[in-house]
């Protein structure tokens, strides 16, 4: 059963991923790698698109998985798996919500918890950069000289507050003329 | 108007006109629920991220179902969800028809090729971003390293890492707490 396997991989996603948007990348990555749902280059892909459409990261990146496995009806599962973890636990919490938030339980976990996330990145950072500069082995090709240059000229505009959806088309821009250039 | 429509009507708008998610998100739900609506205050609006912050899930989420709970008890907190999701829904679910049949196009190829180090990019911001957020302590940099490379080169799962994670960090703190 396709439909429950991605409502329950993005139930799993939702629920383990603290301080939104990126953080999700790392579960993803290892949930939809590892039912093949998707490949890693179709996966950065969604992300561009979910950067430059409206809406919450985890809502795109869940319609679009489910959308590309299993149709209308996946979306719909995969995007209602991802949501209601928080749904949930924010019904229940917001009752008694100044008193979670000072628990000492609480505060310990997030001590943990906020290093742990950016350790996850860090790590998701570098498998993609393996997958998107590396796909064919470590050799040195005119593509990948060029990729390179969008990575390091797209850095320092993001470094310097550019729109994500303007960065997204620089790079397209410069993929599509150096695609027909090579 | 009935206000669990508003708050339904209000949330797609919210959801509609904000890219990136999460925080890009703040200042639509400042204005559209704290000064237009007053559905919440200014200072309930601080607490809901720090809640969002602390409980698992998207943080657009976290703050309509806050919101809509608060307005309209669970019916205010369904309507205000799926306001805020089915925009995105609809769009995705659109764009990714016509991404499967433009895929193989040539320039459509070309430009996710160029995209995805453009990509890369962003990601990297973003873990600039969270880390000078972050405490910076030998625990913090130690859980960092410990979770880079626990994923990266001995591929444990997400899940398991953030839950051990979590149970160090409330071990520190009470160890930390019971010295002098």
């Amino acid at each position: 059963m396709t439909v429950l396997e991605l409502f329950w991989a993005f139930f799993k996603i939702g629920l383990f991923t603290f301080g939104g948007g990126y953080a999700m990348l790392p579960l993803i990555r290892q949930e939809v790698l590892a039912h093949g749902w998707m490949t890693a280059e179709e996966i950065i892909d969604f992300i561009a698109i979910s950067e430059s459409t409206p809406g919450p990261l985890a809502v795109n990146m869940a319609t679009a998985v489910g959308m590309n496995t299993a149709g209308i009806a996946g979306a719909a599962c995969a995007t209602l798996g991802v949501v209601l973890p928080s749904f949930l636990v924010i019904l229940i919490v917001s009752r008694f919500y100044v008193r979670f938030r000072r628990s000492r339980l609480m505060e310990g976990a997030m001590t943990g918890l906020r290093p742990a996330v950016i350790g996850l990145i860090g790590a998701a950072l570098l498998t993609t950069g393996k997958d998107v500069f590396f796909a064919n082995g470590f050799v040195l090709t005119p593509a990948l000289v060029v990729s390179i240059c969008i990575f390091v000229i797209t850095a320092i505009l993001a470094f310097r507050k550019t729109h994500p959806i303007l960065l997204i088309a620089l790079s397209a821009v410069i993929g599509i003329g150096a695609g027909y250039a090579l | 108007m009935n206000t669990r429509m508003d708050l339904f009507l209000t949330f797609s708008r919210i959801g509609l006109f904000t890219f990136g998610g999460g925080y890009a998100m703040i200042p639509l739900i400042q204005r559209e629920a704290v000064e237009h609506k007053h559905w919440i205050s200014d200072e309930e609006l601080l607490d809901v991220l720090a809640i969002a912050e602390s409980t698992p899930g998207p943080i657009a989420i976290n703050c309509a179902t806050f919101i809509g709970r608060k307005v309209a008890r669970f019916g205010g907190a369904l309507c205000a969800t799926l306001g805020v999701v089915l925009p995105s829904f609809v769009i995705i679910a659109l764009l990714s028809f016509a991404l499967q049949t433009f895929a193989q196009v040539r320039i459509v190829r070309y430009a996710f090729w160029g995209i995805r180090a453009g990509v890369l990019a962003m990601i990297l911001k973003a873990l600039w971003k969270m880390f000078k957020q972050c405490r910076k302590d030998w625990f913090a940099y130690s859980i960092m390293a410990l979770a880079l490379a626990a994923s990266a080169f001995f591929g444990l799962s997400a899940v398991l890492i953030i839950a051990a994670c979590a149970i160090l960090g409330i071990l520190y703190l009470q160890i930390g707490r019971a010295k002098p």
